[in-house]
């Protein structure tokens, strides 16, 4: 279990480092630079600006400071967005995209497997059917074309959900729906699937020839074994998710960090969009480690062999 | 079956004919899957349409009516079948060329990662070893990178580009075409035919070009099928956010963003590409399916 934890730590890092050196040189690679403006300058105010932004050392260098800077959680200033740094832009709306991240993803675990277990229960059944057309419609059509659709039914025909802006809870629900429907729509299809091969085997039968009562079989016995492939898939949809969050917080108008990647990729704002990239892949990398331990954690597999 | 000469002369056929067959067989099973015949069917339809549009349309994919409103709802009188967008351009014309865009990023980006998937899956299973390790660990660190944010770093630094984009989603998802690549490979390089190569000390780029390769080839057309439509969506999704085919070319990822956001007031700018991308999206499921159900025989 240690060395196990052990193997997933020697990947994190390494993949962290490829993180940051890939988006600083490519971002060092781009043609032009960011202070070509419609006005001339003159060169002392140029080499002043390039000395703030630390533009002015060689590109080694401009990379250790980087890389020392980023340890230290400074992604330096932005910008296009005079006064901030971009770690003050991260931290103010960081909160944001995470509560809404960690929501979808909770929604989708439980709505997922809920209805997985429904329909694997209800083998062939119309509710087995009607929950796979489900599934199948919200694993096929991305999200962002679902939301609109969302907006228009429950924002406007009915008007009984607010469509964009992030006060309170009523504020949640549609971006919530939105940004979890395909991984609600994968969840039901994998943990059905899982479900079914559970409860086919012998323990389950021997669990009913004991004369135990569905529900106890179901929770006791079924569901920790065939919720495994679940948990594995969970490390993609993190990823999934927080990429997904993007365009959804961007259709809802949710101050989140979607905003900021998407003005400042559109603005060419680098060190914006580094630091971004960069916390993401952080948060991404991060719950992938959590995930795998967890999996070892559930699998008695994966602790026999190490 | 009559069990005369010619059959038995079937049984020395050297392998490619056998395989021939098995996909002879595979297409006949095809052919009975309904649900994947009507798919190819509409999205042959809708492919052609996109194709001959030019040639029959009466208007360009850039061209203005002035003398309609901007943007006006479907009308035939006007001819203008699925209206015009909010610059008073012909829907129509414009959903195709989005069609056509889709498609072609769809097929462009999964040959290349068909390409660098199947080599470097089978290199590294075939060879097997340190090289392997090494090759797979390369890949357990790409897997843990979120590619779509560094699509997007590629778009912002080297400007707004369609081939770059056709590229990098080509590059970043070769990975999983890879693992089950090298998997296969594993699985039949003690086979006899392999041993029978070897022993004619048959150099290894060549055991690997024309007898690996050659017996991947239904695992690769299953993965493929999955491939295409999940890189039409990273390109309906790069477009979307304003950062993949640009003004005055279109895609359906960037009608789609255009629709959504008058959705209210001229619903018919946003269902028209979404009817177009869900269609093309489920035929390509559905086809997938068929395909996989017709090669896999683990099933039957």
């Amino acid at each position: 279990m240690v060395s196990y934890i052990l193997k997933r730590l020697l990947i994190f890092v390494p993949t962290l480092f490829i993180i940051i050196t890939a988006s600083f040189f490519l971002m060092r690679m781009a043609p032009g630079s960011p202070f070509d403006g419609e006005r001339a300058i003159s060169e002392e105010i140029r080499a002043n600006i390039l000395k703030s932004y630390d533009l002015d050392k060689p590109m080694f260098q401009q990379y250790t400071n980087y890389l020392f800077n980023v340890i230290r959680g400074d992604f330096g200033p932005s910008l296009k967005i005079k006064d901030f740094t971009v770690s003050e832009l991260i931290y103010k709306s960081a909160p944001t995209s995470l509560t809404l991240g960690f929501l979808a993803m909770f929604i989708a675990v439980l709505l997922g497997v809920f209805l997985g277990s429904i329909s694997a229960l209800h083998q062939n059944s119309k509710m087995d059917y009607s929950i796979m057309s489900f599934a199948m419609v919200g694993i096929v059509i991305p999200n962002y074309a679902i939301a609109p659709i969302l907006t228009l039914i429950f924002g406007i025909y009915l008007a009984i959900l607010p469509v964009g802006g992030w006060y309170g809870v009523s504020y949640m629900i549609l971006p919530t729906i939105a940004l979890s429907l395909p991984y609600i729509a994968y969840i039901a299809r994998i943990t059905r699937g899982s479900m079914l091969d559970v409860l086919s085997t012998n323990f389950i039968r021997t669990a009913y020839a004991k004369g135990l009562s569905e529900r106890k079989i179901l929770f006791k016995h079924a569901l920790k074994p065939a919720i495994l492939p679940v948990v594995s898939y969970l490390g993609p949809s993190i990823a999934g998710i927080m990429t997904g969050s993007v365009v959804i917080e961007s259709i809802f108008d949710i101050p989140g960090l979607g905003r900021y990647f998407i003005q400042g990729s559109l603005n060419r704002d680098y060190p914006l969009v580094m630091g971004l990239v960069i916390f993401y892949a952080f948060i991404i990398i991060t719950m992938n480690l959590i995930v795998d331990i967890l999996y070892a954690y559930l699998d008695p597999k994966v602790k026999l062999d190490k | 079956m009559m069990f005369n000469k010619e059959k038995i002369n079937d049984l020395s056929l050297d392998k490619l004919q056998i395989s021939s067959s098995i996909y002879r067989d595979a297409l006949i099973r095809f052919k009975r899957h309904k649900m994947a015949m009507t798919s190819l069917l509409i999205l042959g339809l809708v492919i052609l349409l996109a194709m001959i549009e030019p040639w029959f349309s009466p208007y360009a994919y850039d061209y203005v009516d002035w003398n309609v409103a901007f943007p006006s709802a479907p009308s035939i009188s006007q001819g203008h079948i699925f209206g015009t967008d909010s610059n008073g351009r012909d829907l129509f014309v414009r959903l195709m060329m989005g069609v056509r865009i889709s498609i072609i990023i769809g097929l462009l980006a999964s040959m290349v990662s068909l390409t660098i998937g199947v080599l470097w899956g089978s290199i590294s299973g075939y060879l097997g070893g340190k090289t392997d390790l090494i090759m797979m660990r390369i890949i357990d660190i790409l897997y843990a990178v979120p590619f779509m944010f560094l699509i997007i770093i590629l778009v912002v630094v080297f400007g707004k580009n369609i081939y770059l984009i056709f590229i990098s989603i080509g590059a970043i998802s070769w990975l999983t075409m890879a693992r089950i690549v090298r998997g296969q490979t594993i699985s039949i390089k003690n086979k006899e035919y392999i041993e029978a190569a070897k022993s004619y000390s048959l150099p290894t780029h060549l055991i690997i070009s024309r007898h690996v390769i050659p017996n991947l080839l239904s695992t690769v057309i299953i993965y493929l099928t999955l491939t295409i439509p999940q890189v039409i969506l990273v390109e309906s999704f790069i477009s979307f956010l304003g950062l993949g085919v640009q003004e005055p070319n279109t895609s359906l990822g960037v009608l789609i963003a255009e629709g959504s956001r008058v959705i209210e007031d001229y619903p018919w700018m946003f269902f028209a590409p979404f009817v177009f991308l869900a269609t093309i999206l489920f035929c390509f499921n559905f086809i997938g399916d068929g395909i996989r159900d017709a090669l896999d025989q683990t099933n039957k």
